[in-house]
Order: C-alpha cells, then structure tokens, then sequence
C-alpha cells in the first residue's frame, strides 16, 4: 500500500507540471503586457522601464521566464495584487476556506442523495421507483446551476422570506445564533451544488450497481444464505463504489465549476467569487493564483480517489 | 421446403429507429428539441418585433398579449430576445460539438492507430484535460485574449469563435477515449483483417472500415457534447464573461435578470427555462440514441 501511495503521488507531480506549462503558455501567448501599468505610464522614462522589464526578466527567452515563473511559484512567492496590494497567497489563504468548506459540505450532501437511491434504484431495476429516480437525475443534471440557484432565491428568499440570499461574513451573534444564522445562510449554496452532483452520481450508482448484482459472488452470497440487506452492503455496493469513484474524480473540474456560479449567485467570499471580481477587474496576478489553485485541488482530489480506490481494491495496489 | 416467413429486411439504421422508439421520453425529447430549434429559426420571421426597441412604459411589466413573455428593464421585448438568444446558444452549442468532435475523433484515431509511445503521450495529455479545471481556465483564456480577438474581427464574431473553440477544446477527451477504445478492438477484427490482406492504405482502413463502425458512441457522445457546450456558454454569459451585453444569448438574459428577481421573475425564469428544456431534452435524446446505436453500454 505505502509504495501505491508513493507512485500515486509521484505520477500526481507531473500532472502538476503540466498544468503549470498549459497555464504560464497562456499567459505568455496572450497579446498585451501584463505589465501594461508601467509602460504606458508617461512618468516613467523608457530607460528605466527597460532596466525593470530586465529586472523583471521580462525579455528572456520564453523556457527562462517558465522557470523563473515556477520557481517563484514554489517559493510562496505570488506576486501581490494589483487592485489591494495584499500578497496573493494571503489574499487566497483567507478565502479557502469557505471554498472548502462549501465544497465539502455539498459532496457530502450528494453522497447522502446518491448512494441510498441509486441502490435503491438499481436493486429493482424497472420498477416505478426506479424510473422515477431515473428522470429526476435527468432533470437534475441538465439544470443549471446558476439556474437553480435563482430559482431557490425566487422560492426561499423572496416569496417565503425564509433564508437569506446574500452570504455575509460578519454576522453579529455569538454561540448558538451565530450557527443558526450560518447554517441558513449556507443552505442554499450547499442544496444547488449537492443537488446538481447528486443527480449525476445517482446514475453512475445505479448503472455500477446493476453491474455488480449479476456477478457470482453475489449469488454466492445470497446462497450462504446472507440477509439481503448484508448482501447488498457488504458484497455489492463496496464493489459497485470502484467504478462510481473513478467518475466521480472525473467529475472534479465540473464541481469546482459550479462552485465558483453558486459563490457568484449567492455572494459567498470563497476563491471562486474572487477569481471572477479579479477579472472584472483585471488583476493578472490573482487570477493565475486561483486557477492554480483550482488545478491544484483538481488534482489533489484525483490523489484523493486513487487512494480510496487502492482501499477499495485491494488488487490493484499490489499491480 | 417452406420459405421462412416473410419479414421485412431492416438495415442498421432501421434497427435502430426500432430501438429508438422504444424510449419514450427520447422520442417526446426529440419533438421537443426539433420545436425550440424551429422556434428560434423560424420565430423571428413571424414576431417581428426588434430586440433593442426601448420602451420605458413597458419596464419590468410581466407576462401580456403584447409582450408574451414580458419586458426587461428597458421594456425590451423578452420573446424577441430569448428567440435571438437561442440562435446564438445553439449556434455555440452546435459549433463547439463540431470543434470537439474534430479533435476528439482525430486524437482517438491516431492513438488507436499508433499504439505504443504516441499512444501512451496522447492519452496522458487526454488525463491531463480531463483534469484541468475547466470553468477557471475558460475564464482566464477569455480575460486575456477577447480585447485582442475583439480588434481584428469585431467583437460579435470575435467572442463567438473565441467560445466555440476553447468550449470544443476542453470537450474533446470522452470523444478521444471512445475512439481510442473502438479502435483498438476494430482494427483486430476480420473485416478489417481482409480489407488489409486486399491491399486497402491505412487510410482507407481508418476512413471507410474502422470509423464508419466506431461511429455509434461517438454520436452519442457529439450529443452530449452540444448540451456540455451550451451549459458552458450561459455560464460564461451569466458571469457576464461571455458576450457582450448587446447580443442577448440566454445566459446573458439571466445576468441581466438576476438583480431584478423581486420585480421582475418572469425575467429570468423564461431564459431559465429555455436552456433547461433545452439541455435536458439534448440529454434524453442522447439516452435514446445510446440505446439506438450503442446497445452494449449500460451507462
């Protein structure tokens, strides 16, 4: 297992590398200069602009500027933002964790969506339940969400005043009301999100599933005389998860996608909703920074699979 | 000896029509999906009434005769506008298929032909796609490029080829992984074997044998990829990252819209609804033609 692990991470590193060629080629084939403040800024002799711009190593060749580039990168050193003169990392580290913890709570809510029913789906194949599961995760997945999201303001915000449809940061309560305002207001952003990756993973439960009822160690098991529920727990969906963890890991980028709508819909301060008011407001820096980030997290979260795979599988780790 | 009974031959694309039927909801998508489509076409020519005409009367006003599906905040009329919308959304949608399609089928092949070191440097690039974060990379590539792209060929047509083509090249990778898949399985079959032994080229062997029958789930895949596109579109759009705020595709409406829920939610509930029937009719249509023409998945 530890040597799995080892090589999962080592194949982890290139991906990475990857990323941050795809990234920093396209920051280097964009026409303009990033650095178009200081050279059409008429104070600043031509002289001195050009000393910077070699200062900066903004005339090496390409290859030399990739790595000057990553090597800040490693370093922690960032750049500052254009716009508020913070340190980018700072300017990140303060918002991840909402990102985070929006996520997580929304994965968690998908899981608790899709595993019961899709088994349940999958376990009577065809029948009422079943079918009805089945068009729901359609329509599940083919709304929207920023559509869902206006919707749930339409319907709990505005016609029933029950939640609140603006994330705050800075609610003043303490202990028990300070959870109360937070869970309302976290509702909404965790249901678009949750829903949306629920219906989809309810289908890839249901279709693992249905491949894995067939299989003989199923009937095996049933003939041990093993109670139903035992069967379906222990020999199928430990078996059926294999398969619905290597798409789920696919479906990261879509996740991390609908997560920066749903901050932008419902004003949550997490990277997402700051990579988009960093474009609006052109602020080069931070928007490399974040979409880093989110290729970092991609790919953490692609570990994270392939770990639980090797649990899950035991044979594959010893490959 | 007796004839066995008469039947009546079907060819393949007989058989699948017969499978096609049988999904329901695939069918009913299908009528659906062809009425929105002749809508946005056809419409404008029977609703007559410009896009842009402000009138400050009309503001915010819901549902009426005049107005079928209300104003917005200028008193524009939104019917004429989601109409024009859907031109441009399908567009984007149809287009980036195409872009994806392309590129999916040409990197699959070549994979599924070489085999070996390419093979292996091709599908880690694919892996590499499938992992880089989509929406945030889309917005990078657009921040940085549209002023460019805006100047040498105006900005309609600018942003239009701009989304199409970085929309079919993060859509290309199932498409590739499919083809790669069917290639490696074809290229071993006898009629393959026999075509080869006749002396046909390689490209004749990929164009007219191999292809033609790795064709089924690459269908499905195209139509997956048109509602992927279309999503991806109003997204950026919605984000106010998309067109710019003339051209009112649907996503684009419901950017505008969004502030005005209280007053106005006919605004940007019709919109809504327009990419969510769309989309969810392209996915059941997808489902249909999967059980059509690639019977042996189950997914």
């Amino acid at each position: 297992m530890t040597q799995y692990l080892l090589r999962r991470v080592l194949i982890a590193i290139p991906s990475l590398l990857g990323i941050s060629v795809i990234l920093f080629t396209v920051l280097a084939l964009a026409p303009g200069d990033p650095f178009e403040e200081l050279a059409t800024n008429p104070a600043i002799p031509p002289e001195v602009r050009q000393n910077l711009r070699a200062s900066l190593g903004l005339d090496d060749p390409i290859y030399l500027r990739y790595f000057a580039w990553l090597g800040s990168m490693l370093q922690g050193d960032w750049g500052y933002s254009f716009i508020s003169r913070i340190p980018v990392d700072d300017l990140i580290l303060q918002r991840l964790p909402t990102t985070v913890a929006v996520i997580g709570a929304s994965q968690v809510l998908a899981l608790c969506i899709a595993l019961p029913v899709g088994v349940m789906a999958a376990t009577r194949p065809y029948s009422l339940f079943d079918q009805v599961a089945n068009t729901l995760a359609f329509v599940g997945f083919s709304l929207p969400t920023f559509f869902t999201g206006l919707l749930l303001i339409l319907l709990f915000s505005i016609h029933l005043d029950w939640l609140p449809f603006v994330y705050s940061t800075k609610i003043d309560a303490t202990g028990l009301a300070w959870w109360w305002a937070q869970l309302k207001q976290s509702i909404m952003p965790i249901a678009v999100l949750g829903l949306f990756q629920g219906a989809a993973w309810t289908r890839f439960v249901r279709s693992a599933v249905l491949d894995v009822v067939r299989l003989d160690h199923v009937t095996t098991a049933r003939a041990k005389g093993l109670p139903e529920s035992r069967v379906t727990l222990r020999h199928v969906v430990r078996n059926a998860m294999i398969p619905v963890v290597t798409l789920v890991a696919l479906q990261m980028p879509a996740v991390f996608g609908g997560a920066i709508v749903t901050e932008q819909i419902f004003r949550v301060p997490g990277i997402g909703s700051l990579l988009i008011t960093s474009i609006l407001s052109n602020d080069t820096p931070v928007i490399m920074a974040v979409t880093f980030v989110f290729a970092a997290l991609v790919i953490f979260f692609n570990l994270v699979a392939d770990i639980l795979y090797g649990w899950l599988d035991p044979r594959i780790s010893y490959r | 000896m007796a004839a066995p009974a008469a039947r009546k031959r079907v060819g393949p694309w007989g058989e699948a029509w017969r499978r096609f039927r049988k999904h329901r909801l695939a069918v009913v998508s299908a009528v659906v999906l062809a009425v929105l489509i002749l809508g946005v076409l056809v419409g404008p020519l029977f609703w007559t009434l410009p896009i842009d005409e402000i009138d400050f009367s009309a503001r915010l006003a819901g549902p009426s005769w005049a107005h079928p599906l209300g104003n917005d905040d200028l008193g524009q009329d939104l019917l004429a506008r989601i109409m024009y919308g859907g031109r441009i959304s399908l567009a984007v949608g149809f287009a980036a298929m195409a872009v994806a399609v392309t590129v999916g089928v040409a990197v699959g092949a070549i994979a599924g032909m070489a085999g070996g070191k390419l093979d292996a440097v091709l599908m880690w690039v694919t892996d590499l796609f499938l992992s880089l974060p989509q929406l945030p990379l889309l917005l990078l590539i657009i921040y940085l490029f549209r002023d460019s792209l805006k100047e040498v060929v105006g900005p309609e047509v600018g942003v239009f080829i701009l989304i199409v083509t970085i929309i079919g090249l993060f859509n290309w990778m199932q498409v590739a992984r499919l083809v790669r898949a069917q290639f490696f399985s074809l290229r071993e079959k006898e009629f393959v074997e026999a075509a080869r032994a006749l002396g046909a080229s390689r490209w004749r062997l990929v164009t007219r044998h191999i292809l033609p029958n790795a064709l089924g789930p690459v269908i499905v895949a195209a139509t997956i990829d048109i509602a992927a596109a279309i999503i991806a579109e109003s997204t950026l759009s919605f984000l106010g990252l998309g067109f710019p705020p003339d051209i009112p595709t649907w996503g684009r409406l419901l950017f505008d819209a969004k502030d005005n829920l209280d007053f106005a939610p006919h605004w940007a509930i019709f919109p809504g609804l327009a990419i969510f029937l769309t989309v969810v009719s392209i996915n059941f249509l997808g489902d249909g033609l999967r059980d059509a023409l690639d019977p042996r998945r189950v997914i």
